[in-house]
């Protein structure tokens, strides 16, 4: 049993200084709402960039007004060059994985509700914590600043495999001073997403009040718990690689840059470099970063359903399994991105078995949804409306997976459009739907006011119908030939399919004017919605049993919860309805209660 | 969808705890007076969150460290530019330095359980064999810098070949943690000294200094055999 003493490693008062409580807070409310704030914003960069793309891809000669603030060289006359559109797409996809995808669903809504989902004051480590938020901050400058010096960002793509990332400015615009501000950029990301990690695992295992056993924990603190045993693993291998990249830059190494490669004539000083190397070391962080991304979603959405839904999953124990499971085997798969990388063909067959057996817990984890959600009265808000719409886009994303597991296929389809609408889809598009789920839900413990229910809907309906505009014609794409990275499409068997490009290009517009309704809606509501009541949803999990919204600074007052039940009571008869809090001691009629 | 009535899960209940304050939870030592008086009941709960936390910091650079030699073995075989490079022999005296510095350390831990959990506090804090520890540490970082000057001294740079640059980065990277060990060495006799340490902070600084011997005593191996 664990005991209800609290923790005094976590017992700091509150703040009174602006400073104290705004920016260098050790709250962990604060610092996943400075994280969210860190997403919005480099979400909003990355969407901006992907405009830029879209526009030259559709019209590839078009001057873009004000191009030319964003680099020396690369928008002569406002036009964009081949290699200024490799740096914005270098910079879309790295910001977009990194400081998006990674950020807000586990790093700012887990640290924000993953302490009081277990019935914590705070996370062990606030030190660490307020540490890994600014260590975060630090890697986005970094990486951004590289649009404002020497010549650009690189434009090695968020791969930055070598060679071409190691040789320095004689590789291209960006690949000098470029690589190196990306490298330590993603080196001090790895930092902070270290340190978030030491403090998730240890709140999981240590900070859990009273009656909080595992099994009790919600669904959205499991997700989050396995993200952060992934991301101990993958980013301490991904820094070493990073480390080991700089080095190839500024001390004249050679471990990722190989032999006898010229450059206009000039043979480079580099030898006996491997240039796989670069990629296995990427791709064992790669792939589990896939997950990273897309497993803090999977438990949010679970969460909001079961919410909406008024009834629990068809088993929560076997979503756990499932969300552990994919865990487990993203280390195992990441060679089936390396497919055409001239490996031996039973290596091939090596990764594509686990590749392939991935899909069954990411199979389970769907039936579970639509099992769970036959027969539901769900609850239509904006919150129930995404998470509907991350389980639209994982299944339609995860599908063209099965193709691109098998290497036979994945040669034929590996460059092309076919695996930029599987990832974006998957992964992004996804996740995406996820951090909107998980706003429009917390949003009222996390600032005390609703959020707008019918720019909500509208948002969700523009987003839906616009995500799908752009991604879907990316696999008729990739099927006919349609190579990506191109900045433009000059080859006779590519003509025909410019008219879709354009047509992607005007959906991309569209759906981003549907962020910018998102973004107007968070603002207003923060300072103007209705006011929230302590518990909008009749939600039973312990954020919704805080003493005040929102939460007070040791988030539950003079005394911590006592848990008495497993985190979804619904549809039975509570005194509050149908519905019983985890910290309710009172009696449960129902079949549920698993723990 | 209702097809039970249950009384809730039974909850061992416990007195109410006062709000906790510096020093409660101490793992079963006895709590010395910090400056301001206060003498909180002893609480021993399970586990503090060092105790956890420590074994997630040694996975997390057992991975990074993984990956190095992961890297090295990958550019070694793929190589034809890997020679052999002699070790320094002052690399197998900081190896003794080191492991010295960890029996000291665990023979320090010792002399503090035995004085926290005394009856009486006694007058002399046990922080010399802390001293020992942190001076043993400190003379292996320097020990490895005496390497990387011989090194130079040959004409063995970072860039030079394949060997040294792993050799360089290897040994730099390890001696980054172990100066972080020692920093977590002076947190824990500062903490003393301020009768304000927890047996947890004491384990964890242990168990990260024991690992960074063992660390190194497997980078030592892996240099031997393969640069």
């Amino acid at each position: 049993m664990h005991d209800i003493a609290k923790h005094d490693a976590v017992v700091h008062h509150a703040p009174t200084s602006f400073i104290g409580k705004h920016v260098f807070s050790l709250d962990h409310k604060v610092i996943g709402k400075q994280y969210y704030a860190l997403a919005l914003v480099a979400a909003l960069v990355g969407m901006v960039l992907s405009w830029l793309m879209r526009i030259h891809l559709g019209w590839t000669n078009a001057a873009i007004p004000g191009l030319h603030l964003l680099t020396k060289n690369g928008a002569p006359g406002d036009q964009m060059t081949p290699e200024f559109y490799l740096q914005l797409m270098t910079m879309h996809a790295t910001i977009m994985v990194f400081f998006v995808l990674t950020t807000a669903p586990f790093a700012a809504f887990g640290n924000y509700f993953l302490p009081i989902q277990v019935g914590a004051e705070d996370m062990p480590f606030p030190h660490f914590n307020m540490m890994s938020f600014w260590v975060t901050f630090v890697g986005f400058l970094v990486l951004v600043s590289s649009f404002f010096v020497g010549t650009g960002p690189t434009l090695g793509g968020w791969t930055q495999y070598a060679p071409l990332s190691a040789l320095g400015e004689v590789g291209g615009p960006g690949e000098g001073t470029g690589v190196v501000l990306w490298a330590l950029s993603i080196a001090i990301f790895c930092v902070g997403q270290l340190l978030g990690s030491l403090n998730f695992i240890t709140t999981t295992l240590d900070m859990r009040t009273r009656g909080m056993s595992l099994w009790r924990l919600p669904l959205s603190a499991w997700a989050w718990f396995i993200t952060s045993c992934m991301g101990l693993t993958a980013f301490a291998v991904l820094m070493p690689a990073c480390i080991l990249l700089i080095l190839d830059h500024v001390a004249g190494t050679s471990f990722f840059a190989s032999s006898n490669i010229v450059i206009n004539d000039q043979m480079q000083p580099h030898s006996g470099g491997s240039t796989l190397l670069w990629q296995h070391l990427f791709w064992f962080f790669g792939h589990p970063e896939v997950y990273i991304a897309i497993v803090p979603g999977m438990g949010i959405v679970s969460h909001v359903l079961i919410t909406n839904m008024r009834k629990p999953m068809l088993s929560h124990r076997v979503l756990i399994y499932s969300m552990g499971a994919l865990a487990v085997l993203s280390y195992m798969v990441y060679g089936h991105h390396m497919f055409v990388s001239g490996m031996n063909p039973v290596s091939s067959l090596a990764f594509s078995f686990p590749t392939l057996v991935i899909t069954i817990p990411s199979t389970i984890v769907v039936l579970i949804w639509l099992g769970s959600l036959y027969g539901a009265k769900l609850r239509i808000n904006s919150a129930s409306l995404f998470a509907l719409g991350f389980i639209s886009m994982f299944i339609a994303g995860g599908v063209s997976g099965f193709f691109l597991a098998q290497p036979s296929l994945d040669i034929m389809l590996h460059a092309t459009y076919f695996v930029v609408g599987h990832f974006h889809l998957v992964m992004g598009v996804a996740a995406m739907f996820g951090i909107f789920a998980g706003t429009y839900f917390w949003f009222p413990k996390m600032y005390g006011r609703m959020m707008n229910e019918t720019l909500g809907k509208v948002h969700f309906w523009m987003s839906f119908v616009g995500a799908y505009a752009i991604f879907m014609p990316f696999h008729y794409l990739g099927l006919a030939g349609n190579v990506r990275r191109y900045q433009a499409f000059s080859p006779d068997y590519m003509q025909p399919l410019i008219p879709v490009h354009k047509f992607i290009t005007v959906a991309a517009i569209f759906t981003g004017v549907a962020q910018l309704v998102f973004v107007y809606n968070l603002i207003h509501s923060r300072f103007w919605g209705a006011p929230a009541s302590g518990n909008p949803w009749q939600a039973t999990s312990l954020e919704w049993s805080t003493p005040t919204t929102p939460p007070p600074h040791n988030n539950f007052g003079d005394k911590l919860p006592v848990v008495y039940h497993d985190p979804y009571q619904y549809g039975v008869e509570g005194s509050a309805g149908d519905y019983v809090m985890q910290a309710s001691p009172e009696k449960v009629s129902t079949a549920h209660d698993e723990a | 969808m209702a097809t039970t009535t249950h009384e809730p899960p039974k909850i061992d209940e416990q007195p109410e705890r006062p709000r906790p304050t510096r020093n409660s939870g101490n793992g079963g030592w006895r709590n010395m007076a910090p400056a301001d008086g206060r003498l909180p009941a002893v609480k021993d709960y399970s586990p503090p969150p060092a105790s956890t936390g420590i074994w997630v910091v040694i996975a997390s650079i057992t991975m990074t460290f993984a990956a190095f030699t992961s890297a090295l073995i990958v550019r070694q075989g793929s190589s034809l530019d890997w020679g052999h490079l002699t070790l320094p022999p002052i690399l197998y005296w900081n190896t003794l330095v080191l492991i010295a510095s960890s029996i000291a350390l665990e023979v320090a831990r010792k002399r503090v359980g035995a004085f926290m959990t005394g009856p009486q506090p006694q007058a002399a804090k046990p922080t010399r064999w802390l001293y020992i520890s942190l001076f043993l540490g400190l003379l292996f970082v320097a020990g490895q810098y005496v390497a990387w000057t011989q090194l130079r001294s040959q004409g063995l740079f970072l860039a030079t070949n394949p060997n040294s640059s792993f050799f360089y980065v290897l040994t730099a990277i390890h001696a980054v943690h172990v100066l972080g060990g020692l920093g977590g060495l002076v947190r824990v006799i500062r903490r003393l000294n301020l009768s304000i340490l927890r047996k947890s902070t004491l384990d964890a600084t242990s168990y990260y200094w024991h690992f960074m011997d063992a660390l190194w005593v497997y980078l030592l191996l892996l240099l031997w055999m393969k640069i």
